[in-house]
């Protein structure tokens, strides 16, 4: 008689392995929180000056001086992206083709490949500072930074639309006794174009959102003027320029969308 | 019958695109050429800095070359500890909090237009503000530290994984669901017995995927005091000493391929 009732499969049987996991993920928090140095007492003082800084922050500041210095800032920012844009796909459209294995020879997919991981590894904030010291602080140190990341971020992504293509119209072209240009313009371009515009709309978007970072190395742009804000506890004054950098920032969203959509 | 006789047709043009695209797309160029072309005019590069670039650069690696491995244990292990800790709670908290925004967000559990887009405006909100940015309030109000960090690291994370987390969950099938509800099950076991299950994949491989970019992202907080090896490139830096400058940026390296190798064998693993 009790066997049948043991039988019975139950309709949710408890899940020993996901208890397990989630006891084991306490633990970690816990013994994470304490090597951190992260404790309660902290947090509630923390909070206190919380308060003081948040009171500080408010109201915005907008006098006229300090939004002269804010369009300043952004009008940088938004050159650097632009032009780290522009740079960043200029060198990713021929790398982003050389690195998929399915058009070019396995040695020189494999550079590519090496190269573009490379430019990959490392924060844009850290390639920044590599590049303040060689040329020194300003724009020109940002706009290297970012072009590196956005090679690392479209030849990826170039390369892999590349491999996903359908191969039989790069048949059809070569078979017709076509160039290795030509087989790329007639048989890769039409196939991959529309996605290629897609990352580049990203890479504005993100490139813009990076741009406020480099600044804080010297890198130029709206980081710049939010790190000078932060060091001059100028906190009203830096909760205008992260209001503006949210907007700039959705702005380009909606626009990099419409730009998406346009050529889809 | 000799061709004649046909019936002449009209030629017929085809054209790929409709006028009002070809006008889009045109306005598009005018626009983006004439973006590039103001930036390149007006952009500020002082050529002065530009003279001696090369040698700047040589000297940058010419002095981080001989790396100093015996700071190692004493200074840059301690910080790669705390990094890798602060990646993980960082993410582990933001993937608490974004579980419950995602839930705010996803329209087929939380039927208010006002409840969505104040959810949705977190997500934008948390996600245009850097993990950088983040960290320098965060340093204000905590003081510097790990606890900077980590709290930077998980309200970044937070527009990322809830926005991901809130298609994914708009993604579940209804059937389970409404079985669900006509068993008469309370709303807690719905989302348990009923979109859990349908979440729990996409919900792991987002929150390793994000693991990974919050192992890259701390690596750097420690330059505005968030703690890890940021810091320790920070006091490498302000002291010019660029061979330990040398040693944390490979440091920085090795561990970012390796965790990258990591959460793609453990992706292939249970997707």
């Amino acid at each position: 008689m009790t066997s049948a009732a043991a039988d019975r499969r139950r309709a949710f049987p408890p899940n020993w392995p996901l208890r397990i996991g989630l006891l084991v993920l306490a633990i970690y928090v816990v013994y994470a929180a304490q090597i951190l140095d992260i404790t309660w007492t902290r947090f509630l003082i923390g909070i206190e000056h919380g308060e003081r800084f948040l009171s500080r922050m408010f109201p915005p500041d907008f006098s006229h001086d300090k939004l002269q210095l804010l369009y300043a800032g952004m009008m940088e920012s938004l050159q650097i992206a632009i032009l780290a844009t522009v740079f960043g796909t200029a060198i990713s459209l021929p790398l982003g083709l050389a690195s998929a294995r399915n058009i070019s020879p396995a040695p020189i997919a494999w550079a590519a490949r090496l190269f573009i991981v490379l430019c990959r590894t490392f924060h844009p904030l850290i390639v920044a500072i590599l590049f303040v010291k060689a040329v020194g602080f300003g724009a020109l140190a940002g706009i290297l930074a970012l072009t590196v990341a956005s090679v690392g971020f479209i030849s990826k992504l170039v390369g892999e639309a590349t491999e996903e293509m359908s191969m039989k119209q790069v048949e059809a072209v070569r078979a017709t006794g076509a160039s290795f240009m030509s087989v790329i313009i007639m048989g890769v371009m039409p196939q991959v174009m529309a996605r290629f515009i897609g990352f580049i709309a990203y890479e504005l978007d993100s490139n813009l959102r990076n741009s406020a970072l480099v600044g804080l190395v010297g890198g130029g742009g709206i980081g710049a003027t939010l790190f000078t804000a932060f060091q001059r506890f100028d906190y009203d004054f830096v909760l205008t320029i992260v209001i503006s950098i949210i907007a700039i920032v959705m702005v380009g969203e909606i626009l990099s969308g419409f730009m998406r959509r346009l050529f889809q | 019958m000799s061709t004649m006789d046909l019936p002449a047709t009209p030629l017929r043009r085809w054209e790929r695109f409709t006028l009002a695209e070809r006008l889009g797309r045109a306005l598009f160029y005018l626009i983006a050429l004439t973006a590039i072309m103001w930036s390149f005019k007006t952009i500020e590069i002082i050529p002065e800095f530009l003279y001696d670039a090369p040698q700047q650069t040589v000297d940058l690696f010419a002095r981080m070359w001989p790396i100093d491995w015996s700071w190692y244990f004493p200074v840059v292990h301690p910080a790669l500890v705390e990094t890798l800790h602060i990646a993980t709670l960082g993410t582990i908290l933001a993937v608490i909090m974004a579980s419950g925004v995602a839930l705010l967000v996803a329209r087929n559990i939380t039927r208010s237009p006002i409840l969505n887009f104040i959810g949705r405006f977190i997500l934008v909100a948390t996600r245009s503000i850097h993990s950088i940015v983040w960290a320098l309030f965060f340093v204000a109000v905590f003081g510097p530290g790990a606890l900077a960090g980590t709290l930077a690291i998980a309200m970044h994370s937070i527009g990322f994984t809830g926005k991901f987390l809130s298609e994914a969950i708009e993604d579940a099938r209804r059937g389970p669901i409404e079985a669900l509800i006509a068993s008469g099950a309370p709303p807690l076991s719905i989302l348990i017995k009923g979109y859990w299950p349908q979440v729990k994949p996409a919900f792991l491989s987002i929150s390793i995927f994000r693991w990974d970019i919050n192992v890259r992202e701390s690596a750097v907080l420690g330059l505005v005091g968030g703690g890890g090896l940021g810091m320790a490139l920070d006091t490498a830096l302000a002291n010019l000493y660029w061979d330990q400058a040398g040693l944390v940026l490979f440091v920085i390296f090795i561990v970012v391929v390796v965790t990258e190798i990591l959460t793609t064998l453990v992706r292939s693993r249970i997707i």
